[in-house]
């Protein structure tokens, strides 16, 4: 579990870039991608080291407004999760 | 073309000259043939095409790519296309400060090989006095803050040695650790009788490899490659041919596969006489194996078809004389009694001499 103070950075490994062909971000890293969706693209590029879940959560609430706030703190640890399994994340404290 | 047909891999083999003389090198065994054709514009002019086309990752490999002198000049500017540049060395020769040098410039990732976990069985396999110099390499490639891959090929001599070689990842602290086993094509094909493991060897390896891939989630991304030779069904060979790779030999074949060029009746185009785009897009020998029209039974009503694509064409070639009938690892092929007479002869095999990677013409015993 993700705490919601802690901040995370992507990898050293981890590198973010639009793809024209599909209009999308990918995040690449060795010998594979991920496609990125609007949402974790906007979470991605925020995990710099510099804010904390917590503020992530209402950055994107507020962009993604009238979503519940629910959801999207949902969608945020689900994506913070999924980029820890994979070793494409660290959490600075 | 559809996106069906997107490459988002180039495979930059910018030299075949390499120091070290691997017995499962996966380069053509005919590789001196192939000179250094390219000079730097011409390779900055097939990454630009090539990231036109929709690549996206960039591997510097060869041969031995630090032996370029213009290897600075590929890295910077495979960068500025934005393209996520990892760099396949042995680390010989490579000094520290051009590794530094090299970070500076942009490179993404750093792949260092080793053959075993010890100096004298490691250095067997490359067929030169190479292992300490390659960790030291791959200690430098952490110390200047790269991600670390490191890649170690599996045969008979080290299978047993897995639980050793995570550890020595873990001290590394590699960021990703392949156990890739040998692909017997090329070298490793002539070298067959005395790399191929046997079915226990295997399932004791591939058993350590899961423990270490669990308890190292999110820290370590350990990856095990199963040789298709003890596999129900054949790889998709290169995520399908055409479909996803384009290789670039030295001289400036722009291939489907590392081994493509060597396959006969197939004439590739040369990047230096035309834009990859068209290549990529219209040359016969990349259509040649697309799709499934070239499909013979029993791939044509398979409905594996779409996931493994007939398996590898060179290795159908290599064992039949025939490439595009299915790949003898499947066991729907009527050539699999190939794959099981080779895994037959690996229970009685003591290992055994190698015949090391050499221009042919010089060397062949």
């Amino acid at each position: 579990m993700i705490a919601l103070d802690s901040r995370p950075r992507l990898a050293a490994k981890a590198r973010i870039r639009f793809d024209r062909k599909t209009a999308r971000y990918l995040l690449l890293y060795p010998e594979r991608g991920l496609v990125l969706n609007p949402t974790a693209a906007d979470i991605a590029t925020l995990c710099t080291g510099e804010h904390t879940v917590h503020a992530i959560v209402e950055r994107l609430a507020e962009k993604y407004a009238p979503q519940p706030r629910a959801q999207v703190e949902h969608d945020v640890m689900s994506f913070l999760a999924t980029l820890a399994e994979r070793g494409l994340m660290q959490t600075d404290p | 073309m559809s996106d069906e047909y997107r490459p988002y891999t180039l495979v930059a083999e910018l030299t075949y000259r390499c120091p070290l003389r691997c017995v499962y090198c996966s380069n053509p065994v005919d590789y001196a043939r192939h000179t250094d054709g390219l000079d730097t514009a011409d390779w900055l002019r097939v990454f630009r095409e090539a990231e036109a086309l929709g690549v996206v990752q960039l591997h510097l490999t060869g041969g031995e790519p630090v032996l370029r002198e213009d290897l600075e000049a590929l890295i910077e500017g495979a960068r500025a296309l934005d393209l996520y540049t990892n760099l396949i060395t042995s680390g010989i020769p490579l000094s520290r400060e051009r590794l530094a040098s090299f970070r500076s410039l942009g490179l993404d990732n750093v792949q260092v090989s080793i053959q075993d976990v010890m100096a004298p069985s490691s250095d067997r396999i490359a067929g030169s006095r190479a292992f300490e110099r390659k960790l030291e390499v791959a200690r430098w490639v952490k110390e200047l803050g790269f991600p670390l891959t490191l890649n170690v090929v599996l045969h008979r001599e080290n299978l047993g040695h897995v639980e050793e070689i995570v550890a020595l990842a873990e001290a590394l602290s590699a960021d990703r650790l392949e156990l890739a086993n040998t692909q017997y094509v090329a070298w490793a094909l002539v070298n067959r009788r005395a790399l191929l493991p046997t079915a226990a060897q295997l399932d004791r390896a591939r058993r350590v490899s899961a423990a270490a891939q669990q308890r190292l989630r999110g820290t370590m991304e350990v990856l095990f490659v199963m040789p298709d030779y003890y596999s129900e069904f054949p790889k998709a060979c290169m995520d399908g041919w055409g479909r996803r790779f384009i290789v670039v030999s030295p001289d400036g074949l722009a291939l489907p596969c590392h081994a493509a060029h060597t396959l006969p009746g197939l004439h590739f185009d040369n990047v230096k006489h035309g834009p990859l785009e068209t290549i990529w897009c219209e040359s016969p020998a990349f259509n040649a194996f697309r799709g499934e029209a070239w499909m013979p039974e029993p791939c044509k009503s398979c409905e594996r078809r779409t996931i493994d694509f007939g398996g590898c064409r060179c290795q159908a070639f290599y064992l039949t004389r025939n490439a595009a009938v299915t790949d003898p690892a499947c066991v729907l092929s009527p050539d699999h009694g190939l794959i099981e007479a080779a895994r037959q002869q690996a229970l009685s095999a003591s290992g055994g001499d190698f015949e090391y990677r050499a221009p042919r013409s010089t060397a062949r015993k």
